[in-house]
């Protein structure tokens, strides 16, 4: 029966693999039909923006509630006609971030994305619709924005900014907007626009939190003035682990459109270097007034050391990718696998199941055996969690009638948290707890739902 | 980058007298940060103090302005100064 399930989900699988694959060369055919939308996977030369000197009557019309702004106007409009700019990362930042920049008649929009659209983005990444799932981001992000302003011009770049295409690229826009997911695509975007001399308008957002900041625009600070060490990686949250609630992110991107609109237009941005925080759970904004551009920035300073776009991903010690990393701090032998687990289950032997999720991840979904204590309680020695874990120990240990060490079998997420789990579980062990053989289950729920049970949900 | 409050209890305002000294309005700020970090942080004692003193990617703010502005660790504290550690977010 579970096989059979197995290989229907397989199936089933491949044929929406074939699907999505259909439906995005139909979605590239209609869209070269309807105008040029040809999706990018390298950097290729541009040609320059033809320069309107004139607004004609449907321009007239259709920006017609901005152009009565005497802060705007018709100069400022058609300064928009003639500014490109380049959205690197179509996400939840990006899209509508890319949606007013269009509405509002910016003259050429690169959007650049290497991801393809799943389910799990749609609460927050707005033009992605159901139908463009497995398409590329940059495409369907293009066509959403086409269908809303096709006077606009849309460049779809489905594709990685690494050091080597990074200069190419940002060379041949007017304004950037970082709206990437990690900390190696900042500091890659910040040094190429600090080579490149263009102004750099950057948001985050993550959780309930919002930041905006513009960089390297009127001799102001650049990115790497205010952080010129990257974070520890093990230190930085991204959005598929802390998770965002979606509207935050959309915020935080229409900011991102006030401000490029406003460097765009003419209308100077607000003058001192400032940070915007945005805290979504008080309904508080927050301006921060930021340091000048630093003397000994390593990028933009007197002397700098960085002069060329450097190996990013060593530099930030991460990936530039907001996937979720693999630790791997146990040995083989400490480890088994889900189809392991699975047969321990059906052969009934004694065992608790710790899962060190926090609760409001347990809530979502949980296997109904298991123990929940979240690592935090086992780190900081919880009086409670420690307890209760004693106890369960004990319960087993009575339940084995004396045969050997208890085992417990540690889950999470994805088998990073619970390796860490294994690891004070061992330390614990034979002190603050009875001596007991601790194992990591390796890839956590998500791999039990992948290859054990294809009916437990994902997340 | 996990909230900084996170490192605080989860608690994000915390309100500190600062113990008397015989000039009662100047005192020096690594002296009043580990203070502060000794009265609000009841676990991870060592971590908050990284995060906050040594780790990259927190910014410190003094009433609104990046401390930078403000002199760094040279600032003299005043009464009712608000000090904030904002940890960047990279999320998108």
């Amino acid at each position: 029966m579970d096989q059979e399930v197995c290989s229907l989900k397989a199936l089933l699988k491949d044929k929406e693999e074939e699907i999505s694959a259909l439906k995005n060369k139909l979605a590239q055919l209609e869209q070269g039909h309807a105008s040029v939308l040809k999706l990018h996977d390298k950097v290729t030369p541009i040609r320059p923006l033809t320069v309107k000197t004139a607004l004609s009557n449907e321009d007239i019309m259709r920006y017609s509630r901005q152009l009565l702004l005497p802060e705007l106007g018709v100069k400022g409009q058609l300064n928009l006609a003639k500014t490109s700019v380049l959205i690197v990362g179509c996400g939840g930042l990006g899209c509508p971030l890319a949606q007013y920049l269009a509405a509002a008649g910016i003259g050429r929009l690169g959007l650049l994305d290497y991801d393809e659209v799943e389910l799990s983005n749609l609460h927050r990444q707005v033009l992605h619709g159901e139908e463009n799932q497995g398409q590329a981001k940059a495409l369907s992000a293009a066509g959403s924005v086409k269908r809303l302003n096709s006077t606009v011009e849309c460049i779809p770049y489905h594709l990685q900014l690494t050091p080597e295409n990074a200069l190419q690229l940002i060379q041949q826009y007017d304004i950037v907007a970082d709206c990437s997911d990690n900390v190696p695509s900042r500091y890659l975007v910040n040094d190429a626009c600090v080579l490149s001399g263009k102004p750099l308008v950057s948001a985050s957002a993550l959780r309930l939190e919002g930041q905006l900041t513009v960089y390297n625009y009127q001799g102001g600070p650049c990115y790497r003035c205010l952080y010129p060490v990257p974070p520890p990686p093990e230190t930085v949250t991204n959005c598929s682990d802390g998770g965002v609630l979606g509207v935050v992110p959309g915020v935080m991107g229409c900011f991102q459109a006030l401000e490029v609109l406003k460097l765009a237009s003419g209308l100077s941005s607000s003058c001192s270097p400032q940070l915007l925080m945005f805290d979504a759970q008080n309904l508080r904004f927050r301006s921060i007034r930021l340091r000048p551009k630093q003397a000994d920035c390593a990028v933009c300073g007197d002397n700098p050391s960085v002069t060329r776009l450097v190996d990013y991903e060593a530099f930030c010690g991460s990936a530039a990718t907001d996937k979720c990393r693999k630790l791997n701090l146990l040995s083989k032998g400490q480890r088994i696998s889900v189809q392991e687990y699975k047969s321990i289950v059906d052969t009934s032997v004694p065992h608790l199941l710790l899962d060190v999720r926090p609760l409001v991840e347990v809530d979502i979904c949980h296997l109904p055996i298991s123990l929940n204590i979240p690592l935090s309680g086992l780190e900081e020695r919880r009086s409670e969690d420690i307890r209760l874990l004693q106890e369960r120990i004990s319960q087993l240990k009575q339940q084995m009638a004396g045969d050997g060490q208890p085992a417990v079998y540690v889950i999470c997420k994805l088998g990073n948290d619970s390796q860490k789990a294994v690891q004070v579980l061992e330390k614990m062990s034979g002190s603050e707890v009875e001596s007991i053989a601790v194992k990591d289950i390796c890839g956590g729920l998500m791999a039990w739902a992948m290859n054990v049970d294809p009916t437990f949900p994902q997340y | 980058m996990k909230c900084a409050e996170l490192l605080f209890s989860g608690q994000k305002v915390h309100h500190v007298t600062l113990p008397s000294q015989s000039e009662p309005c100047e005192y020096h700020q690594k002296k009043v940060l580990l203070f502060l970090l000794e009265k609000c942080i009841k676990t991870k004692f060592k971590q908050a103090i990284n995060a906050v003193l040594l780790r990259p990617g927190i910014l410190v703010l003094i009433n609104d302005a990046d401390w930078e502005l403000m002199g760094e660790l040279d600032y003299q504290i005043q009464d009712k100064d608000n000090i904030v550690f904002i940890s960047t977010l990279h999320g998108g």
